[in-house]
């Protein structure tokens, strides 16, 4: 308990993973909340490349991980985007409001 | 180890209480700040651990950029006036199963991370070993600059395409506002802008006949 390992890290990652596939499921307000569900999974997977590379003593996870942080930002800009053009044309981004694909 | 693993509850309670907050506050500018909290505390727990270089990238680029393009969005798309909860209202009966699949996702991921151990001579298959004698900083860019360029500059690559396509996407051309012209003044001559007349007494001078 007292002594952190690396199960601890991954378990925080876990934790985090599962409540940002929760909150993509469990909206009903708006996509900005998915958006934001897709940053925490991005994160959670940060946190478990981030704890392998320093208890494995590996430089790799770090690289990796900024990979990752620059496929994030790109997939903010373009999801808000998306977002924004949405809103100009429908005037509504709630979840139930759209169902133009019939899913 | 004591402060170690003191600071690791710390900041892990913070980012699991605000990516709790995220997915369930009842206002979205609200779910933002707990986003911005969530990813403080993340990158102070990467501080903390010795990644200290991509701990503040994620200071600098998540809470600088991606938050603050997140709460401009939702400032600018006026979406904080829908404060409808997922408590009231209709159901969705997609509910229950997503629950239920991100509850198994979270028990099979513990699991995993229940039964795993390192493989013995895991440890010492790379040449890119962490060399305690330089810092964090360092060593990321003597192995991104060297081994790893190519994979520099596609996520250069990416986030130039990602800019151009936000730009297309977001662009939207106006007719009705006025713009300087400049090829047509500067093409103006003397001949086609003045023309000189001969004002007739007590006619005057009709002007755009």
């Amino acid at each position: 308990m007292i002594d952190i390992g690396l199960g601890h890290y991954l378990t925080l990652g876990a934790i985090i993973f599962s409540l940002g596939v929760i909150g993509i499921f469990l909206n009903r307000k708006n996509i900005i909340v998915i958006l934001m569900s897709v940053e925490l999974i991005l994160l959670a997977v940060n946190i478990n490349l981030i704890s392998f590379s320093i208890f494995s003593g590996d430089i790799l996870g770090q690289i990796f991980t900024m990979l990752i942080l620059t496929i994030a930002a790109a997939e903010a800009a373009i999801g808000l985007a998306i977002i924004v053009v949405f809103y100009r044309n429908k005037g509504s981004i709630r979840v139930e409001d759209i169902h133009e694909m019939k899913g | 180890m004591l402060f170690h693993s003191i600071f690791f509850y710390f900041f892990s309670i913070i980012a699991i209480f605000s990516a709790l907050m995220v997915i369930t506050s009842r206002s979205t500018v609200n779910s933002v700040f707990f986003l911005i909290l969530d990813f403080i505390s993340i990158g102070c727990l990467f501080i903390m651990v010795g990644a200290e270089f991509l701990g503040i990238i994620i200071l600098i680029v998540y809470v600088g950029a991606v938050a603050v393009l997140f709460l401009f969005v939702v400032m600018m798309l006026n979406v904080a006036q829908q404060k409808q909860s997922w408590f009231i209202g209709k159901k969705s009966s997609h509910i229950p199963f997503g629950l239920v699949v991100s509850v198994i996702i979270f028990l099979e991921l513990l699991v995993v991370l229940g039964g795993w151990k390192y493989k013995e001579n895991v440890m010492s298959s790379s040449n890119l070993l962490l060399n305690e004698s330089i810092s964090n900083t360092h060593q990321i860019g003597r192995v991104m600059y060297t081994d790893y360029i190519l994979y520099f500059q596609i996520s250069g690559i990416i986030l130039l395409l990602s800019m151009i396509g936000a730009i297309v996407l977001t662009y939207q051309k106006r007719d009705n506002i006025k713009k300087q012209s400049y090829i047509n003044q500067i093409s103006r001559e003397k001949l086609t802008s003045i023309e000189l007349k001969k004002v007739e007494f007590e006619k005057g001078v009709k002007i755009d006949d």
